[in-house]
């Protein structure tokens, strides 16, 4: 259980420093943390909450929406295995069981060397392709059992370290935006000539 | 809209309300209130819309769907949530028309696949909207046959409320409640769709002041409050309206019982005082009342110390006490403190008893805790006129922990941009967060703080803006009243179109002022009265409903004035302290016990119920009062407490338009006039050397602490928090101990010793304590003849 690091409060800073309001960084921060620790501590989102001035429970409620936010530590590679439409005709449950049985775990759990968390998934969006798999959101096409253990070998050895960062790298190079080229949106309560659909605050007396 | 009579076409002046809006509602034409919602400007014409979410006092956000109505604005009838949507000219709406009720039907059925039908064991069941509204807007069959959905049965999400998930419906309401109106958004719902839920972060209940208003608002049976849970059914409730006397804001309550047992209080929305809201202190405070501790039968002290004794006998040994002691130093040795805590009646027959019977000018009901009274006999301001002030000006205690429901009107005021507001304090408050601008003093120097502060170009352009309200009141019990009132002098000087609203807290404090509980020509304030008393000259002091030992912030003033008063006559409702001292004591009726009138901090006189009958043989503090009087001979003429209402109408400088009809006729109670008080005189604010190794104090109150009504709620006392020394964080290393750690706390009068603690909305090189908490009594440190009190914090 963690707060987020030095480094990464900096990094915090930067985020937030690009919002009107410092609460819009919410999610960019939540991603922030889940990169730090493979998923959403506690004390993350208490540090999240006083970074952003809301509570815990806002940031929580927030957080709990998504579904790619986890809250319980999760292998180094979340591996998910579609099972909509064409990719259980195509096989994807067929390739589910493999998997299970090469894992030796059920699909919601984690290997107990914390390499691998297996999770079903709903359409990935790429049925042409059925069956599809991710690890850490990263495709798989047309995946075979033979293919299925050649990946997991090849994921146990370090071998596609290079394409596959550890769960809840979002992106392994951070922009950072200089101030001076931020787009900076203009706060709520500063904008003059909203949109008529846009309630805008109404300036104190 | 409104047409002139004249029938010459071309002369016919129209003349339009801008504001009116002309709407059609199940076939009848109806002029609604520009900006009114749908659901609003129905409700207005007749035609109710079932609904869950809305409330009038929240946001709109469409979350239950159960509104829907079919509402055509030109483009055909279409269904539309009608709390999302406000009327437009010429707008057909239909509330009952086949596809209206097929929607709402269909909504009942949704909410209903997942609500478990348990509602004979459920606290809401008989005052249920789901319940209510399936029998009225409901298809009365569901055509779900799957299992529902199972969730753990209640868990706590504070000390006082416990959550049933199952029976939740998402409606939004105690979630929107506690962001919006509370500001304590300690609440969400978490996850999405089918598992959506209520729930609070790990390790941080919902402890808000104001959580007992969720459970109030809940539509369905999902909150549920600790202390009324599985009391009673709501049909064998029996509800009488009144006013919460817990402080003095006047929030309107419904005071429920049954078989002669309070159970619950509920918000009553009065829309000048308290919009349906009320404090958990208000709320819960009815177990206090109940509580067995109460005193049943009057008291004399014997040589075996207190002794149950019939009401006659009190009475005689009451009077002969008061008649030896007019004997032995004159009438003005009797002193009266108190009064504060009853009725308008209470106070003044008690008034009349004192000045009139007695004949001692010595009687106050402040607790040298208050302000000089002349505050009441200026420019006084509604709770309304300050939300909706362009500023507000808090010369004032932390509202939060004292008058929790202004708290949240001020909160408003300032969240919803009508109102900026310029604090002064000694310590962050509960409404920091929201003020435009705070100042911090050092206790002491308020005076300087507020003439450096108007003296800014940019607070004076501010202030010139519009109407100023300043809220008065005592931030700090560790310092004398002259430095507020020297600093609010100042403001009213600098501002003399500016209102004042008092921030005196006990329950009826500025009623009983008002009616007479206040010192004569010549007379003592309450801490002239302890000093009296304490050198030996005060042969008999009574007290009213007051507890000077547990109260008065000078603790030493306070145990030597009851040890110097040669007899003291208590009217109380409990054994306390001071009570614990008295010669006689006479049991009182408590809140719910009685009828008559209180008045509020804005002079908003309201009527108080008698729904439960007395203790044992309390009496009314006005009875007792009128008792006495007899048997000293004179006759005041109180045969009952309508008898004293109308006596208040007939004597009192400003209550001439109270009277027991206009009361009667008047939801939100009467607004008593101003009375003339003597204006307060400058004090002058003589402050000793700083010494930099000392801290200032501040001492100020939490809304829970170890007050009889609170200690005596068992749902209450636990949330009283104890007692520490805090200080700021960057202080902790000066004095060499760490948090956690015992230290001694000491000034020349005494020592004690409490924990030390930090806190960031301590100042530096202040200290801050909470007043009459659990632990050593900070109390012995503060002398009421200081200006201010400066301690050493030493590790031990």
């Amino acid at each position: 259980m963690s707060r987020l690091t030095e480094d990464n409060v900096r990094v915090a800073h930067e985020i937030i420093s690009r919002y009107p309001r410092p609460r819009s960084a919410t999610i960019p921060l939540l991603h922030l943390a889940q990169q730090q620790d493979g998923y959403v501590t506690n004390d993350a989102i208490r540090h999240i909450g006083e970074l952003v001035g809301a509570t815990s429970a806002e940031v929580l409620g927030t957080a709990t929406f998504y579904e790619m936010f986890k809250f319980e530590p999760v292998g180094k590679y979340l591996v998910n295995i579609c099972r909509t439409m064409s990719c259980a005709l195509m096989g994807g449950e067929e390739l589910m069981h493999h998997a299970e049985h090469r894992l030796g775990i059920k699909a919601g759990s984690t290997t107990p060397d914390g390499m691998f968390t297996l999770e079903h998934a709903e359409c990935q969006a790429a049925c042409t392709e059925a069956p599809t798999l991710q690890v850490n959101y990263r495709y798989r096409f047309r995946v075979t059992p033979e293919t299925f253990d050649a990946l997991i070998d090849d994921l146990a050895a370090g071998r596609l370290d290079s394409e596959i960062p550890a769960h809840g790298t979002v992106a392994r190079i951070r922009q950072h935006i200089p101030a001076e080229r931020g787009v900076g949106a203009v706060p709520p309560e500063d904008a003059t000539n909203a949109p008529s659909w846009m309630t805008v605050a109404e300036a104190p007396k | 809209m409104t047409t002139t009579e004249s029938n010459d076409v071309e002369a016919a002046e129209v003349v339009v309300d801008p504001n009116a809006v002309s709407v059609t509602i199940n076939g009848k034409q109806f002029t609604a209130r520009k900006g009114d919602l749908i659901i609003k400007a129905a409700e207005n014409a007749g035609a109710y819309i079932p609904h869950f979410c809305y409330h009038d006092r929240m946001s709109s956000v469409g979350m239950c769907r159960m509104c829907l109505v079919e509402v055509d604005t030109g483009r055909g009838p279409q269904l539309m949530p009608s709390c999302m949507f406000p009327v437009a000219p010429g707008m057909v709406v239909e509330t009952e028309s086949p596809a209206s009720k097929a929607a709402q039907e269909g909504i009942i059925e949704l909410l209903l696949a997942n609500h478990p039908l348990d509602c004979p064991v459920c606290d809401k069941g008989g005052e249920c909207p789901l319940q209510d509204q399936s029998f009225s807007h409901g298809p009365g069959e569901s055509r779900y046959i799957e299992e529902k959905r199972h969730y753990e049965k209640p868990i706590a999400v504070s000390e006082l409320v416990l959550l049933d998930r199952e029976r939740c419906i998402l409606c939004d309401r105690c979630t929107r409640f506690a962001d919006e109106v509370a500001g304590d958004a300690l609440i969400q719902f978490t996850s999405r769709g089918n598992t959506t839920q209520v729930a609070t972060f790990p390790d941080e209940p919902f402890s808000s002041y104001f959580s007992g208003n969720t459970v109030q608002i809940c539509p369905v049976g999902a909150l549920t409050a600790k202390p009324y849970r599985f009391k009673a059914r709501p049909w064998d409730l029996q509800e009488a309206e009144s006013t919460c006397t817990t402080c003095s804001v006047g929030c309107r309550t419904a005071v429920q019982s049954s078989r002669d047992e309070l159970l619950r209080y509920q918000g009553v929305d009065s829309d000048p005082v308290n919009w349906g809201w009320l404090c958990d202190k208000g709320r819960f405070s009815f177990e206090g009342v109940k509580s067995d501790d109460r005193l049943t039968t009057p008291l004399v002290r014997t040589a075996n110390g207190h002794e149950s004794t019939s009401w006659n006998s009190a009475n005689a040994g009451a009077v002969r006490m008061i008649t030896d002691a007019i004997a032995a130093g004159g009438a003005s040795s009797v002193a009266v403190l108190g009064g504060a805590r009853g009725s308008n009646e209470d106070a003044f027959a008690w008034a009349r008893l004192a000045h009139d019977v007695i004949g001692t000018p010595n009687v106050s009901a402040q607790l040298g805790d208050g302000l000089p009274v002349g505050v009441l006999g200026m420019n006084r301001a509604t709770i309304d006129q300050a939300s909706s002030a362009a500023t507000i000006i808090l010369l004032a205690p932390d509202l939060k922990e004292e008058l929790p429901v202004l708290y949240l009107r001020l909160r408003d005021a300032a969240v919803k941009n009508r109102s900026r507001i310029i604090e002064f304090a000694p310590k962050a408050t509960g409404l920091t967060r929201y003020a435009w601008r705070t100042v911090f003093y050092e206790p002491g120097t308020q005076a300087d703080a507020v003439s450096a502060t108007l003296a800014q170009p940019e607070i004076a352009a501010q202030l010139a803006k519009g109407e100023v309200v300043i809220v008065a009141g005592r931030a700090n019990l560790a310092e004398s009243s002259a430095g507020t009132t020297a600093a609010l002098l100042a403001l009213s000087a600098a501002l003399p179109e500016a209102k004042v609203l008092p921030a005196l807290r006990r329950g009826n404090v500025v009623g009983a002022i008002s009616v007479g509980m206040r010192r004569g020509k010549g007379g003592l304030d309450s801490t002239g009265i302890l000093n009296a008393a304490a050198a030996g000259k005060i042969e008999c002091l009574i007290l009213v409903g007051a507890d000077p030992i547990a109260d008065v912030p000078d603790a030493d003033l306070a145990r030597r004035a009851l040890a110097g008063a040669r007899r003291i006559i208590a009217v109380d409702t409990f054994i306390t302290d001071s009570s614990r001292l008295a010669d006689v004591v006479f049991p009182a009726a408590a809140y719910a016990e009685k009828a008559g009138t209180t008045t509020n901090i804005e002079g908003r006189v309201t009527t108080l119920a008698h729904k439960v009958t007395v203790t044992g043989t309390s009496r009314p503090d006005w009875m007792v009062a009128a008792e006495l009087a007899q048997l000293l001979g004179t006759d005041l003429g109180f045969g009952c407490v309508d008898d004293v209402t109308a006596a208040i109408a007939a004597a009192v400088d400003g209550f001439e338009e109270v009277t027991a009809e206009a009361l009667e006729a008047a939801a939100n109670g009467v607004l008593a006039g101003v009375a003339s008080f003597d204006a307060i005189a400058t004090p002058t604010v003589v402050l000793g050397d700083r010494n930099s190794y000392n801290f200032r104090l501040v001492v100020s109150r939490k809304l829970y602490d170890q007050a009889v009504g609170t200690a005596h709620s068992p749902s209450l006392a636990k949330l009283a928090a104890g007692g520490a020394v805090f200080v700021h964080p960057l202080d902790i290393a000066r004095i060499g101990s760490a948090i956690g750690a015992d230290v001694k706390v000491s000034t020349p009068k005494a020592t004690i010793v409490l924990s030390l603690a930090a806190d960031d909305s301590v100042q530096r090189g202040t200290a801050w304590v909470p007043f009459n908490q659990t632990g050593a009594k900070i109390g012995e440190l503060i002398d009421a003849a200081a200006a201010v009190t400066d301690v050493r914090i030493e590790s031990l």
